[in-house]
């Protein structure tokens, strides 16, 4: 907790949220702080409260008390739209395109200024050369794969501070994965990142910092490098069923 | 011009045979383009025509923003009222104290014809923000139940006896002063042609809606309300923003049915007004544009055969094949064509290739 001193580093500083969903208390002071131009992982079990995180900072469900700090802003209880057009992308899970749109019109929808596309078609199509080809197929004629790409590239067609992408390697073949992680790492040149993966090999090779949510209580934060050698913490809260990251160091 | 061609094939192959409907059927039957079975049929037509429109703001709402309002005849039948009581109530009074010239051309018809359209977009808006109000909160079945509560609510309005000097209550208002040169009794041929104007105008004003930005975020509201939000934008304006467009077409589409039909009467506004574009909106398929327009027309012509054949019982014939259609075609006829026309064409295909290789071994 002792990072929380010097805010102003930070792009976003989620401060000690408490979220339900209902009657149920999801998040217990969850505090996450991410720095300009870097990529941060929540890490944590499922239901452990990473989406509901995300969903937080976004507006989607909102925090019943505590601070989100956006950009020197506090942004908690705004609305989702709002937040939206304040320069956050959010990727959220199972690959939320509107399926009834062309890839094109998906794409065209995402933008916040007129020529939004077309200033970052090259970047894009860069990243995902499949969206090209594909522009006018509609989102429910895509593969899984190509859906996710889909999302993703949606968040980068306006000019966004900050994303929030939720589990991008989630049911994804591996070379579509290897394929997705080279494009979250070219990102990274351009704009700051959270991120939620469940892929702790993946998690691991991309960010430099982490937090840990565990029962929704963030119980853990540091750098990714300290993480890969601490075989002990990630067995206590990531479980045992995560492979030992043996190519963290390769990358 | 080339651009509709290439976009819209059908639509302009129906403009051009419902142009040239009157002057085909009088060679054709030998009959005068004024009267008789022509004057009929245009009648017809000029029906479908204004049904269409009303239909396709349907489509609008249920199709394109995915709201099924059970209100929508408030819309069409605050139109119709509109222009019948600025007709019968404040029309006549103008006629005798001022005439508006352009040159020597007495224009004064045509000036109070166009404020009372502009009276009755007016209106139309009005009941779209009035509904949207209390009705946008709400999804689902109780977004059909709040609109089908506020349009009973006006037709209550429009029968109530507190107004009947005015309205005609139960009765409606029949006779409506229409300016005889536009009158559907006396010179139906040129009502038939500014019906089908009207017709085309919103045909294409419509699909250029639905496919601007706003219309893909429409669009993009209906499939997830939450994505939407999720990229920037407040679901609920675009929500307002479609039912009050739908509303003023509907409007529109009321204002001519009440020239057409020289009245209003609370039959516009019932629920059942609204289930009847909802059938031709469902016949055709749902957030095709195109669809409801069929719809309409299959309505407004089959029902004529099907009275000439079964007579009263029509309805029950009818209801018949509407319940075939959805079974067999559950996205309409346009919408499934649009679904299946890729299979179709392949079929098309290897039943031509098939024809060929029997033609080969023969020659």
């Amino acid at each position: 907790m002792t990072e929380l001193t010097n805010t102003n580093e930070y792009l976003l500083s989620v401060q000690s949220i408490d979220t339900f969903i209902g009657q149920f208390h999801i998040l217990e002071g969850v505090s996450v702080n991410v720095a300009k131009g870097s990529i941060t992982v929540l890490l944590g079990r499922n239901g452990a409260g990473k989406t509901t995180t995300l969903k937080t900072v976004m507006g989607l469900t909102p925090p019943r008390d505590g601070k989100v700090i956006f950009d020197g802003q506090e942004i908690q209880g705004k609305r989702a739209f709002n937040i939206a057009n304040l320069g956050i992308g959010y990727v959220p899970e199972n690959r939320a395109i509107f399926r009834a749109l062309t890839v094109l019109e998906n794409l065209k929808l995402a933008e916040r200024n007129k020529g939004d596309l077309e200033r970052h078609a090259d970047f894009i199509y860069d990243l995902f050369p499949d969206l090209e080809r594909l522009s006018k197929l509609k989102g429910n004629q895509l593969s899984g794969g190509q859906q996710q790409m889909l999302a993703v590239a949606r968040a980068l067609v306006p000019e966004n501070k900050l994303l929030l992408i939720d589990e991008p390697s989630e049911g994804l073949a591996p070379i579509l994965i290897q394929q997705m992680m080279e494009a979250i790492r070219k990102l990274k040149d351009t704009t700051t990142i959270l991120l939620v993966e469940q892929n702790f090999i993946m998690a691991s090779q991309l960010a430099e910092r982490y937090v840990i949510i565990d029962d929704g209580k963030s119980v853990h934060s540091g750098l990714m490098s300290d993480l890969v050698l601490n075989q002990e913490l990630i067995h206590q809260y990531l479980g045992a069923s995560i492979q030992a990251p043996i190519s963290a160091s390769e990358a | 011009m080339k651009n509709i061609w290439k976009k819209d094939k059908g639509f302009v192959i129906f403009v051009a045979l419902a142009f040239a409907f009157p002057f085909i059927f009088s060679l054709l039957g030998q009959t005068s383009l004024t009267e008789g079975t022509n004057k009929f049929w245009q009648g017809q037509l000029i029906n479908f025509f204004i049904m269409a429109v009303f239909a396709m703001s349907y489509d609008l709402l249920i199709g394109y923003a995915g709201m099924l309002s059970f209100g929508h005849a408030a819309s069409f039948g605050g139109g119709a009222y509109t222009v019948a009581l600025l007709l019968e109530h404040v029309a006549p009074d103008i006629l005798k104290s001022y005439q508006i010239f352009i040159g020597s051309t007495n224009i004064t018809e045509i000036v109070i014809l166009i404020v009372c359209f502009l009276a009755a977009i007016l209106v139309s808006i009005l009941i779209g923000l009035l509904f949207s109000a209390s009705a946008m909160r709400v999804k689902g079945a109780y977004f059909a139940m709040l609109t089908l509560a506020l349009a009973t609510a006006l037709n209550l309005l429009a029968r109530a006896t507190d107004f009947v000097e005015w309205t005609g209550a139960d009765e409606g208002m029949h006779g409506v002063p229409v300016p005889l040169w536009i009158n559907p009794t006396q010179n139906r041929l040129t009502f038939y042609f500014i019906a089908l104007a009207f017709l085309v105008l919103a045909y294409i004003l419509m699909k250029r809606i639905v496919s601007s930005p706003t219309g893909r975020v429409i669009q993009a509201t209906r499939e997830n309300e939450d994505r939407a939000r999720m990229i920037g934008y407040n679901p609920v304006t675009y929500r307002t923003l479609a039912f009050v467009i739908a509303s003023v077409f509907a409007g529109l589409a009321g204002g001519f049915y009440a020239l057409w039909t020289t009245s209003a009467s609370p039959s516009m506004t019932s629920g059942v007004t609204t289930v009847n574009v909802l059938i031709m909106t469902i016949l055709g398929g749902m957030g095709t544009l195109v669809g409801p327009l069929l719809g309409a027309g299959i309505m407004q012509i089959f029902s004529q055969f099907l009275y000439t054949w079964f007579g009263a019982r029509w309805p029950l014939v009818f209801g018949i094949i509407f319940v075939l259609i959805v079974m067999f075609l559950p996205y309409g006829i346009v919408g499934t064509w649009r679904l299946q026309g890729f299979k179709i064409k392949q079929g098309w295909q290897r039943l031509l290739e098939l024809t060929k290789t029997k033609e080969t071994p023969e020659k």
